[in-house]
């Protein structure tokens, strides 16, 4: 069952403290750019899996445990924000 | 400033209709099957397919789709428990003892080792101690419900071990590769448990 | 971003299974048509449910609006249609989202296609129209294609019909269980054909928000693409099917 990046909003901007939806990330597999909502997201209730859409490569998994974040940005090669 | 929750009114957890004794701590019992995926569900064809067992200093076994077809096969009932909170009573599969396999693996002249990695199309992994996937414990698995299991539930064969969380029972499951330490899969890495059990209710890094 | 106690306003029969919750949210900062809210409920015992809920109410309204579609085994929406009542509290998070957005400053023709409970946030961008000046309308048309399975699991149905009347918004329907004559509308799949009768040529550059189930949102947006629109310009939210 795949979402998207929208639905990894809400954690994204734990992370971030800000929405970074619409800020594009460049895949380290492939280097298609995209904006982050509309990644395709896997992880759901296990944590958030965000892929890219052209070559299905891991870009960004996080995992919220009681008491940590763990975040895993190695498959993102560059994220850029708007401010 | 103070982080009182506010609680809904009227809002209750779910109700635990289960035996008590049958509910790890923390769980609900469902009667869907939930499917959670850490990526694309993989489409591997039966004449690719197949199973290895890899040792450290590159030995392997390995088994096509008819090789297991032709091992003896279980029917094995058991409950699974999903870290997410969800339990699943009497689900019924056919499917290889890892036993089967990681004998005849020893006695092809792989060594054994004290952890076990297992490995599946689409990238995933996941770590376990050895002695989690032996006596009687683990399977690797085709049926469900008495029909061939789907690809979004794993299929054409997943693992079962449905005594640890069932994240440990991987999906699209293509092998076991032997560990001389207790190095973490894909979960794991991202501060889910080593071992997983649900009575203990091992769920992350840390948790005793 | 943290969580308020919003106060419950209103609460309304939407569709056959769906309801909409009118809250009251101290310090809201406003939103963008297209963001939505994380719910939280907590129990006595410390027991906590979380979903995200689109926002149905424009930027413009001081009241937020959500429409929630009830899921019989659902652990959430049960309790926001059928327990929640006028005067309870209720947690949320928000506004959350930057990507999937519409302002009506955004000039140029807009498609807005949706699946199901995906047209809540597409209903947040045409009331949001709606309440801009004619001069601002007039630059952004704006053309719905809604699908659902019945005619009962339509939300907003009089409302839209109001805004084909009185807002010159296009709306065009398709029932995918229900046989009958086209007179009012599409009984099947969305489909290139039907993507090419309401929208416009890819060379009038529209934007176009899909959202929706997965698969409907995936096969549109392919659609799209495939018709000659520029993927940039094909903006997607999929639903899933939370209770």
């Amino acid at each position: 069952m795949r979402l998207d990046g929208n639905a990894a909003a809400g954690q994204l901007r734990e992370l971030f403290a800000m929405d970074v939806t619409a800020a594009m990330a460049t895949c380290g597999a492939c280097g298609t750019r995209r904006p982050v909502g509309s990644l395709l997201e896997y992880g759901q209730a296990m944590g958030v899996i965000l892929c890219c859409p052209a070559c299905a490569a891991v870009m960004l998994r996080i995992v919220r445990t009681p008491a940590s974040m763990h975040v895993d940005g190695s498959g993102m090669a560059m994220l850029v924000i708007q401010v | 400033m103070a982080d009182e929750p506010f609680i809904a009114r009227g809002f209750h957890s779910r109700r635990q209709t289960a035996p008590p004794n049958r509910l790890p701590p923390g769980q609900y019992e469902t009667r869907d099957f939930p499917v959670l995926s850490a990526g694309p569900t993989p489409q591997t064809s039966l004449a690719e397919w197949d199973f290895r067992i890899e040792g450290r200093d590159g030995t392997a076994m390995r088994w096509s789709w008819t090789d297991i077809l032709a091992l003896p096969h279980e029917t094995p009932t058991v409950d699974i428990h999903c870290v997410t909170k969800w339990s699943k009573f009497d689900t019924r599969w056919e499917g290889v003892s890892v036993d089967v396999l990681l004998d005849a693996a020893r006695d092809a002249g792989v060594a054994e080792q004290p952890f076990i990695m297992a490995f599946s199309d689409g990238g995933y992994t996941t770590n376990l101690p050895r002695a989690d996937l032996t006596g009687g414990k683990a399977w690797i698995v085709f049926l469900y419900d008495d029909a061939l299991l789907v690809p979004e539930h794993g299929g054409p064969v997943r693992l079962l071990v449905p005594h640890l969380y069932f994240w440990k029972s991987a999906k699209w499951v293509r092998g076991l590769r032997m560990m001389e330490r207790d190095d973490p899969g894909f979960w794991e890495q991202l501060g889910y448990h080593d071992r997983g059990d649900p009575w203990r209710e091992q769920r992350y890094q840390g948790d005793p | 971003m943290k969580w308020t106690v919003a106060s419950v306003v209103e609460v309304r029969d939407e569709a056959l299974h769906a309801k909409t919750l009118v809250l009251d949210v101290p310090d809201w900062p406003g939103h963008r048509a297209g963001q939505h809210v994380d719910v939280r409920l907590v129990a006595e015992d410390g027991y906590q449910a979380q979903r995200s809920y689109s926002i149905a109410s424009p930027p413009e309204s001081r009241q937020l609006e959500l429409t929630v579609e009830r899921i019989d085994d659902g652990e959430v929406s049960p309790y926001l249609c059928d327990v929640l009542h006028v005067g309870d509290g209720l947690e949320v998070r928000g506004p959350i989202g930057g990507y999937f957005v519409w302002d009506v400053r955004d000039a140029g023709p807009v498609l807005l296609v949706a699946g199901g409970s995906g047209i809540v946030p597409l209903m947040a961008m045409m009331r949001h129209r709606a309440r801009a000046d004619a001069n601002l309308r007039a630059l952004s048309e704006m053309s719905l294609l809604y699908s659902t399975r019945t005619l009962g699991d339509l939300f907003y149905l009089q409302e839209i019909e109001r805004l084909v009347e009185e807002q010159n918004v296009r709306a065009a329907f398709t029932l995918t269980r229900e046989k009958g004559d086209d007179r009012r509308g599409y009984h099947r799949r969305i489909d290139k054909a039907m993507l090419t009768d309401v929208g416009w040529p890819p060379s009038h550059m529209p934007r176009s928000y899909v959202c929706g189930p997965t698969p409907l949102v995936e096969s549109v947006a392919r659609t799209l693409v495939e018709l000659g629109h520029d993927p940039s310009r094909v903006l997607t939210e999929r639903f899933g099917p939370t209770g």
